[in-house]
Formats: C-alpha cells, structure tokens, sequence
C-alpha cells in the first residue's frame, strides 16, 4: 500500500514539475509540408549549381541515353521520398514501416546506375571517368551532403523521434541521394566501375555519418524542455 | 477514431464517469487560448461514446498544453497514466517498474508536446508512445540483467585505477564557485545536483532517498545544469 502512494506521490511530483513553468509550443507543421520546406532548400541549391554546371553537356547526355534518366529519376525520387520518411520518423508516434519508403527509388537508382556502368565497358568511344574525376565525385557528393545534413537534423529535432539511428540513417539517405542528383549537372558522362564505386562509396559516408553522429544527436533532443 | 487494442476490461477507470460524459469538438490549431479550452471542454454536451468522448477531450487538452495552459497540462498527464499502466502492463513489463514506464511516457510526452496534431486521435498517439516506452524498459532491463551482477563488497574493494590526487589541488578551487553558484538553485534543483552529482548517487537510489520520482530527478538536473553553466559563464 505504501509502495503504492510512494510511486503515486513520486508520479504526481513528476507531473508538478512538468507542468510548472510550462512555456507554450508552437505546432509542427505536417511531415510533408516539412519535407517540402528541406526540398525547396535543394531545388535552390540545384538553380544555383545549374547556372554554374555544364547543362549542354548533362542534355547532350541525357538525350543520347535515355535510360539515364532513370538513374536520375532514381536518385531525386530516394532523395525526395527519404525526405518524407525522415520527417514521418521524427514523430513519436511512427511506424518504422516509413524507413522503408524510399526503398523502391532507390533499387531504381542502384539498378539504372549499374546499367550506365556498363555501358562503359560494352559501347566503345564511351567517357569514362578517372580517378581524380572520382575524386572530384567523392569530394562534391560529401561536400554538399553535409550542409544538407545538418539543416535536416536541425529541422528533425524540432520532432522528438523515438527511433533516433533510423531517422537519422534516412536523412543521411535523403541528404546522399540529393547530392548525387545534383552531382549530375558536373558530370555528364555514366559511372564507370571505379567512379560508381566511389558513388556508392561517398553515399555510404554520408549515410553512415548520419548513423552515427546524427542518430546521438537526435536521441539527446531535449529542445522543448 | 482508431481501434486501440486495450484491455479497458481491467482498467474499469480509464475513461471513468468524470471523462465519458464531455464530447470536446475539435478546433483549429491556435483557435483558442489554452485556459478559454479548458472552460469550454468542461462545458461540452454528452457524448454516446464514452472513449470518444474522452478522447476529444485529451486532445482539447493537449492543445491548452501547447498554449501554456499549465493547468489543462497537469490534468492531462493525470488523465494519461492509468491507459500507460495498462499498456505497460499487456507488454508484460513487471509490476515494480510500471512506474518507470509511466514517467518515460510523461516525459516523452513533455518533450513531444508540439509534435502533437490535434486532428489525429489523442488516445492513439499516446497508445503508440506507451507501447514503445515499454518496450524500450523492457529491453533495456534485460541488457542490464545479462552485463551486471550485484556484488557491493567487489564494487568497493576496486581500485580506482584513475584516481589522481594532485588533480583534487586544482579542484578546491573550483570548488567554490560551483558551491556558490549551486547555492542560487531553487530547492528541487539544489536537490537533485546535491544527490545525483556531488553524491554521486545513482538514480533509482536517489529517488529513494528524496522520494522523488526518477523523471522528476531527471528534469531538475537538467534544470539545473543549464541553470549553473548561465551562471559560472556570467560570473566568468
């Protein structure tokens, strides 16, 4: 009986505590009106980059290859549905079954990027990148990864997500894919072996950074107390 | 309305005589100050479905919350903890840690306030927070089971490896500013940095000692360690 009222009492001292001093909140604005707002920050940065990159050379290619436009389409699509399921994530009340949203985008990129790979090998006179090309890849894909990142775990922990690794997994995906699409304005010619394996290898940074040092980040969300 | 899976059965007051008789309309977000809410919550006509009708008042609530409204806030998170215990308890959590789960559920609830849509089921966002705070003990109890064993006498015989007594010379003189500045704390805040830091006691044994809940302890400490750093910083 007295165990009894000792965790009511330590439960009613609780609420006291909470409700104290309590400051209000403003709402969040619905996952994919959130979404949307990252997404605008991207299609700004792409206006930006597509006065600057070599849009004859990226229609040349896409008209001449019409299959990579689906490599394309693949990597805007992850970038934008990861979006949407990294803001669904953020909420305390979300299935995990969101995570797997962006999956079907994503097997399209995989998928078509194999294919302009091997292009390379069986269609002579095709460019082929070089390793500092693939450097310059590595380096571009991280670089513009990052600010993203950060802005979208800015905008996530304005959230209290309960399943902190995995939204921030699929913000590092989102945060990937959005780079390599805008990749495409500075790299008009298909992924060779090496070069597609420093894509994947650049993705792979970015997803697992997020993994890691996001995902803590956004566990130590204490932002509204 | 979603369908929760409780068993209502066991928690007869739940959705008691004081909660099924109002039918709370839903409003626009930021339609009405938190403690006008309040009022006319109070105020709405009977409802036939009892759950329903409390429901709509949670969420009412939870909206006055989101305002400010400190007083619609405490009921609420009264109003929660008998469907938290009865989810903690259908996950099979074991009776001396429903608590537990019930100040996580109150505390995530604290930390999400804002991410709370007023169109959606009160009832239900809650159901799914409680289902996952519960998993999450339960988890983590048996980790702790599998990685720790209760010895004191060992605990107590260990040399502390890392110990350096010329350090605590340097210390001493920090030591002061910090007393003073934890001096300025208010009492539940001086309390927990009293117990938990300087004591260096866990916290299930804090709470023992202060009959305070965990989460209660938790939230002070927080308190009070942004309150400290403001203050050494300004004193700096």
């Amino acid at each position: 009986m007295s165990t009894s009222s000792n965790s009511d009492s330590a439960n009613e001292l609780l609420i006291h505590d909470l409700a104290t001093d309590l400051v209000p909140v403003r709402r969040l604005r619905p996952p994919s009106m959130r979404a949307l707002t990252w997404l605008a920050v991207v299609a700004a940065v792409a206006i930006m980059l597509a006065v600057i990159g070599d849009l004859s050379a990226l229609g040349h290619r896409l008209s001449a290859a019409p299959d990579m436009w689906l490599s394309v389409t693949g990597s805007t699509l992850t970038a934008i549905l990861a979006a949407i399921a990294a803001f669904q994530l953020s909420l305390p009340d979300t299935r995990r079954i969101w995570a797997l949203l962006p999956l079907p985008a994503a097997l399209l990129w995989i998928v078509a990027s194999g294919v302009g790979c091997l292009r390379t090998w069986f269609v002579p006179g095709t460019h082929a990148a070089d390793l500092s090309e693939a450097r310059d890849c590595l380096i571009f894909i991280v670089g513009l990864a990052v600010p993203l990142s950060a802005l979208l775990i800015i905008m996530l922990r304005r959230a209290y997500t309960l399943q902190p690794k995995l939204t921030a997994l699929i913000a590092g995906l989102a945060s990937a894919a959005a780079a390599a699409t805008l990749l495409n304005f500075f790299h008009p010619f298909d992924a060779a072996a090496t070069d597609l394996a420093v894509h994947v290898f650049a993705v792979a940074i970015v997803i697992g950074a997020n993994w890691g040092f996001n995902g803590r980040l956004l566990a130590t969300n204490f932002s509204t107390q | 309305m979603m369908a929760i899976s409780i068993d209502f059965a066991s928690e007869g007051t739940i959705f008691g005589p004081d909660l099924a008789c109002f039918h709370g309309r839903r409003r626009g977000p930021n339609s009405i100050a938190g403690a006008e809410i309040t009022r006319q919550v109070m105020t709405k006509i009977v409802s036939d479905d009892p759950a329903a009708g409390a429901d709509r008042r949670w969420s009412a609530l939870m909206v006055a919350a989101q305002a400010g409204d400190g007083a619609a806030y405490q009921a609420l998170l009264r109003d929660c903890i008998p469907l938290i215990k009865a989810i903690a308890r259908r996950r099979g959590v074991v009776a001396d840690r429903i608590d537990d789960v019930v100040q996580d559920v109150l505390l995530t609830i604290h930390r999400a306030r804002q991410a709370y849509d007023p169109d959606r089921s009160f009832t239900a966002w809650l159901s799914v927070i409680a289902d996952r705070r519960a998993i999450d003990l339960i988890r983590r109890t048996r980790r702790q089971a599998q990685r720790e064993v209760y010895a004191p006498l060992a605990f107590e015989n260990h040399v502390d490896e890392a110990a350096n007594p010329s350090r605590s010379i340097a210390v001493v003189g920090m030591r002061g500013v910090v007393t003073r500045a934890v001096e300025t704390l208010p009492a539940r805040q001086r309390e927990a940095v009293q117990r938990l830091v300087l004591e260096e006691r866990s916290l299930p044994d804090a709470a023992a000692v202060t009959r305070r809940s965990k989460g209660s302890l938790k939230v002070n400490l927080h308190r009070a360690l942004k309150a400290l750093r403001d203050r050494i910083e300004s004193w700096e």
